[in-house]
């Protein structure tokens, strides 16, 4: 009995077709060509002097990089945004999506309008946001007008971090908000009605069921967030242009100008730098979605 | 006598109950009136941006510019000139007028090569990057295997890599390829981003099996499976995925901006951002007449972008 299903398991194996490979070989190709050997060229790069001479430096390189100013103000501004626009973007959504899952009227029209941002381009609107945050703008008249405050030159002082984390906040919280609806709609309807039927309040049901099966979700939507984050120059360089504020100067800048100089090490040496960081922040998410929101997968 | 009292004890029992119960209704009315307002509030927020661009695109240019003008000619790099004026956003125009949009649409051919820019550099991308991934993840849901996982593996990791590290490859590829500074800087890598492969290969995966079997018993070579099972049944994914693709390069920045030297070829979504003092006037309409393709695409696709957005939801295939 159990050699027929040994052997029967055997006669399943299916080898894989020669035109199921033929398919992948086109996108394989196109990988290779722009992404993974030009990757071997970064590394070569990385640990020459120059493109001409060819000497091996090893890590001289990186010692460069983490004692150019540059590098380090892009990298701190970059971070910090992603830890100023990260956690709301979370929580906001999450927020959102519990609010479109409650019996408020119109939650369609409301779905509409919260998720219109994804697809708006940037580059339309920044030209409110430019009125809106403006020294002599909008919103320092409202203030002034409300709560008679000093005027604040948004784009221009500390406070330019809180401009580009509502722009982020805008644009994402939709796309993050669906997210959060799609793992809701999938939750087991009977839990949440033993739940009611134990009388549980509205906090226990939240912190003790939803958010326990919303984990992988979060744990998505922070590395989805992380990313997007990255992308935050698209705003603040269109807002700002070539030369923004100091703190808004974010790694994109530095690898533009670094481009103009067509300095190949640097380059190189700080794409390395950002993968390497960038590894270690998605494997530790990934081992922490693993680690703890596995027993609720199937 | 016990009785009664029986009885009473039920009727006040009963009461309590119904108290009890009218008073969590109107509980949770209130609460249901709160939420509605607070969405009502952070609608009309969200939707504020794109609503006062429309609306100002109706503005004659000398509106534009006598509200604006001070704005953005105080944006130029290296002025910190500050207008005593107060600048407003203005809801309404005093007199609507298409002066802006006839300007743009007759007057500066400008624009219209700008838009014919974006263009040109997205449909090419979103058309066959879908093509190519198409084929690859029909590969790869289909296929089992170490090596294939490895792969697949991967294509998540560049997926998640920020375009500052993957640039600095696509840069140096287009460069030997002699492609630096031509269209062709910017849509090929795009055509091959992984993107789509990692999007599509989880929708196939969910493709029973069962009906490749059934197709391939009635004669049908791989192929036919392919183009008449596999590509009808995810039909829908297909847009949703076209839809993410185009919005991505739709708005597109840093490509351009390292990949084309020559400003002739960029894109409207940079131009928009380089806009002066004497541009302004029809600042509103240029972003207006960008908006468009990507909000009917919204309009009429919504449940595709929503499909899409969950489809891409996990790391995880």
């Amino acid at each position: 009995m159990k050699k027929e299903k040994k052997k029967k398991r055997k006669k399943l194996v299916r080898y894989n077709t020669p035109f199921e490979k033929i398919c992948t070989l086109p996108s394989l190709a196109g990988i290779l060509t722009f992404y993974i050997v030009p990757f071997f060229a970064v590394i070569y790069y990385a640990a020459v002097d120059n493109p001409i001479s060819k000497k091996f430096v090893g890590i001289m390189n990186f010692k460069n990089l983490f004692t150019n100013d540059a590098f380090i103000t892009a990298s701190k501004n970059t971070v910090v945004l992603a830890l100023i626009t990260v956690p709301p973007a979370v929580v906001f959504s999450m927020f959102l999506a519990m609010l479109m899952e409650s019996k408020i009227p119109g939650k369609s029209v409301f779905r509409s309008i919260f998720l219109s941002p994804v697809m708006v381009p940037a580059a339309s609107v920044v030209l409110v946001w430019q009125v809106l945050f403006h020294y002599n703008g909008t919103l320092n008249s409202i203030f002034a007008k409300l709560f008679s405050l000093d005027p604040v030159d948004w784009l221009k002082s500390e406070y330019c971090l809180v401009v580009i984390a509502v722009l982020f906040l805008w644009k994402n919280l939709g796309y993050n908000m669906i997210l959060f609806l799609s793992a809701l709609s999938g939750m087991p309807k009977d839990l949440l009605e033993v739940a009611d039927l134990e009388g549980a309040g509205r906090l226990y049901k939240f912190f003790a069921i939803k958010l326990r099966y919303l984990s992988p979700t979060i744990i998505f939507v922070t590395i989805l967030s992380m990313i997007n984050s990255f992308k935050l120059f698209r705003e603040v360089y269109l807002l700002t242009g070539d030369h923004p504020f100091n703190r808004l100067y974010l790694l994109q800048h530095y690898m533009n100008n670094t481009f103009k100089s067509l300095d190949y090490q640097k380059l190189s040496s700080a794409a390395i730098v950002m993968m390497v960081i960038m590894s270690v922040i998605i494997g530790a998410l990934i081992f922490f979605d693993d680690r703890f929101g596995g027993d609720i997968e199937e | 006598m016990k009785n009664v009292s029986k009885e009473e004890q039920i009727k006040r029992d009963l009461k309590r109950a119904k108290k009890r119960h009218s008073a969590k209704k109107r509980r949770d009315a209130i609460i249901t009136m709160l939420l509605t307002i607070f969405a009502l509030i952070s609608a009309a927020a969200f939707i504020m941006p794109t609503v006062l661009t429309a609306v100002n695109s109706f503005m004659s240019k000398t509106e534009i510019n006598a509200d604006y003008g001070a704005v953005f000619s105080s944006i130029m790099p290296g002025s910190r000139t500050y207008i005593s004026k107060t600048i407003n956003l203005k809801f309404i125009p005093d007199k609507v007028s298409f002066d802006q949009y006839k300007t743009v649409l007759f007057l500066s051919p400008d624009y219209i090569f700008k838009f014919w820019n974006s263009m040109i550099l997205t449909v090419p991308v979103v058309l066959f990057q879908t093509a190519v991934a198409l084929l690859a993840s029909y590969g790869f849901a289909r296929m089992k295997g170490k090596f294939k996982n490895a792969v697949f593996l991967v294509y998540v990791f560049l997926m998640l890599m920020p375009y500052q590290v993957t640039m600095v490859p696509n840069y140096l590829v287009t460069d030997k390829l002699g492609l630096l500074n031509t269209r062709w800087a910017v849509i090929l890598p795009g055509i091959f981003s992984p993107f789509a492969v990692f999007l599509l290969t989880k929708v196939m995966k969910r493709v029973p099996s069962a009906f490749y079997e059934a197709a391939m018993l009635d004669g049908a070579n791989e192929l036919s499976v392919f183009l008449h099972v596999y590509l009808p049944v995810c039909r829908s994914a297909i847009f949703s995925v076209m839809m993410l693709i185009f919005i991505d390069y739709w708005n597109m920045v840093e490509q351009p901006l390292i990949l084309l030297s020559d400003s002739a070829l960029h894109p409207l979504s940079v131009f928009l951002s380089r806009i002066n003092s004497e541009e302004t006037g029809i600042a509103f309409a240029v972003a207006v007449i960008y908006m468009i393709p990507a909000l009917l695409m919204f309009l009429y696709g919504e449940d595709y972008l929503v499909e899409g957005i969950t489809y891409s939801g996990g790391v995880k295939g």
